[in-house]
């Protein structure tokens, strides 16, 4: 038995496009595939949509369980479903899988029919401009002209972030947590990392490792140990693993030594399993192209953000240094300076930039006590 | 309960004027503001309580220590900014004050006033003032800068600002006849020197 307050057993859904979609790279993608989920109801006159946006290695499923003993939830159960935060008797909740994901929706390790062949290096960058023109076009295809919210934290951020520059009047209101109006070099260092782990694994074959029958595991491995170390804090990884040993002493090699080694090369092990490599690099890329005020003279976010209509809930977290407090306030002052109506709480977390996943109660109690308002 | 000074302050703001209240607690002057003259604006505030609080209130409201300046405001951006019982408990009073007329046009301060006569006699008597206004113990207080209104006003002209309007009450009646003496709440807009 699920919980009273989980959505319960959800199935994906799969819309097919077949109105070819022009990136802004340039290139064009005949069709494509969107996965998504949806829990609770779409009222009668369709005003109570929510679409959550995710991050780097997020996807479609966010609330629920796929069978009745399934342990592992979508990755924001904590924060939807019935009488959660993003309470589903209210409002009916949209998650998608990106173009270029590798959970279904249309990706580098999708059949190109052009070929019969997986993409594989053949599928474009895409940014996320292009996503949230395919989400317009989901939303189309559901009969959502406006939604009540968009959100999402981190990458999720700044697609919520770009679905109120680029569609003002389709978003009432927009939750922009743990993101950043652009990446900064450090970032986007960090990400080139992991980049050039996974370019450089011998299996990676120039993006068509499908054809090899292989994957790029050592590489991915890398690039997710590295985004994982960034994703916490020092603190939490200081009193979730400290300095503690597995053997209880010192054995002058290179093999798993210490808690933390173990652990990362668990999580990486795990990633690399269920993960595509093709998409960790274009999913990364994008991360590292977004920034609003790039096609703008003067260079300024306040400029930028000019269009944007709707209340905005930005949200940050202490111990977050990948995605720091001040860059949240870097959009709260552009949205100030366009007299938007705009509220910014910093919450206390010692988890690092992973915090926007956690249960904290200040946090979900700020997001349940703007959703009242989003329901009003 | 409504505070004493949220009337008087009211009365000051125009209909539809852009307001920032500093120190904004839970939001209950702004909220106050945007129903009785439909003013525009953001709180600003410190503490997570009052944070969750001022969202449940629906008003804008912004995390931030007033302390480290207001340098996400732009300058000139707020017809009025409002320090609603807040002047005692900063440290930098001087630097608020400044920040106040460089975001706003005008400013609003409220604070209890030290020279009222029960405060100056609990002090004749040996002992730290405790009032409906001042209503901690001196070693449990927030307040910093506690100060009277000829100490405030005497700033306000170091500082090159011109009171334009000043109301004084004691328990929400206005005092008019010694002031300083006789009001517990001092209630003030000021502007810059034309």
């Amino acid at each position: 038995m699920q919980p009273a307050s989980s959505v319960g057993i959800v199935v994906p859904q799969t819309a097919h496009f077949t109105t070819p979609l022009t990136l802004k790279s340039g290139a064009v993608l005949p069709c494509y595939d969107l996965v998504y989920e949806t829990y609770g109801t779409l009222n009668a006159d369709k005003s109570n949509a929510i679409l959550v946006c995710h991050a780097l290695s997020g996807n479609h499923h966010v609330a629920g369980v796929y069978a009745e003993h399934d342990k592992k939830p979508g990755w924001w159960d904590n924060m939807v479903g019935p009488g959660k935060p993003i309470d589903t008797e209210r409002f009916f909740v949209i998650g998608l899988n990106n173009l270029g994901g590798c959970h279904g929706s249309t990706g580098p390790a999708s059949i190109d029919p052009a070929s019969g062949q997986p993409f594989g290096s053949r599928f474009p960058l895409v940014t996320v401009e292009d996503w949230v023109e395919s989400q317009t076009r989901l939303a189309d295809s559901l009969g959502i002209r406006q939604f009540a919210a968009v959100m999402g934290g981190s990458l999720g951020g700044m697609q919520a972030l770009h679905w109120s520059i680029q569609h003002p009047e389709r978003v009432r209101h927009c939750l922009v947590i743990a993101s950043a109006p652009k990446l900064t070099a450090q970032n986007i260092a960090f990400n080139d990392v992991a980049r050039q782990a996974i370019l450089t694994d011998p299996d990676f074959h120039g993006g068509d490792f499908y054809a090899h029958n292989t994957r790029p595991r050592r590489g991915l491995r890398l690039a997710r140990m590295l985004g994982h170390i960034t994703y916490l804090s020092d603190d939490v990884m200081g009193s979730k693993f400290g300095r503690v040993l597995r053997s209880g002493a010192f054995n002058y090699g290179y093999d798993v030594e210490f808690e933390i080694e173990s652990y990362l090369r668990y999580q990486g092990d795990k990633f690399a399993e269920s993960f595509d490599a093709n998409t960790y690099l274009l999913m990364t890329k994008a991360l590292d192209y977004f920034d609003p005020t790039h096609h703008h003279a003067s260079g300024k976010l306040s400029d930028a953000l000019k269009p944007a209509q709707a209340d905005f809930l930005v949200l940050s977290f202490t111990s977050d240094w990948r995605f720091a407090p001040e860059r949240s306030r870097e959009i709260v002052k552009a949205l100030l300076d366009n007299e938007c109506r705009v509220s910014y709480a910093e919450i206390t977390s010692g988890h690092g930039h992973d915090a926007f996943l956690m249960p904290d109660t200040h946090y979900h109690s700020l997001v349940r006590a703007y959703m009242e308002r989003v329901a009003s | 309960m409504m505070r004493h000074d949220f009337h008087t302050i009211a009365n000051w703001v125009k209909p539809g004027s852009k307001v920032l209240d500093l120190g904004c607690g839970d939001g209950s002057l702004l909220k106050f503001l945007q129903d009785t003259r439909q003013a525009r604006g953001y709180g600003v505030e410190l503490t997570d309580a009052n944070i969750l609080a001022g969202v449940k209130n629906g008003i804008n409201i912004i995390q931030n220590d007033l302390e480290s300046g207001l340098s996400v405001f732009e300058s000139g951006s707020f017809d009025h900014v409002i320090l609603s019982q807040t002047l005692q408990a900063m440290r930098h009073t001087e630097a608020i004050l400044r920040e106040m007329l460089r975001v706003g046009r005008e400013g609003i301060v409220t604070f209890p006033n030290f020279g009222y006569w029960k405060n100056r006699l609990q002090v004749l008597r040996g002992n730290m003032p405790v009032s409906d206004d001042i209503p901690y113990q001196w070693y449990d207080t927030p307040n910093v800068h506690l100060c009277t209104m000829h100490d405030f006003e005497a700033l306000c002209i170091k500082l090159g600002f011109h009171i334009r309007e000043r109301v004084v009450m004691t328990a929400g009646t206005p005092v008019r006849f010694l002031p300083n003496l006789a009001g517990s709440l001092a209630v003030y807009r000021f502007g810059r020197v034309q």
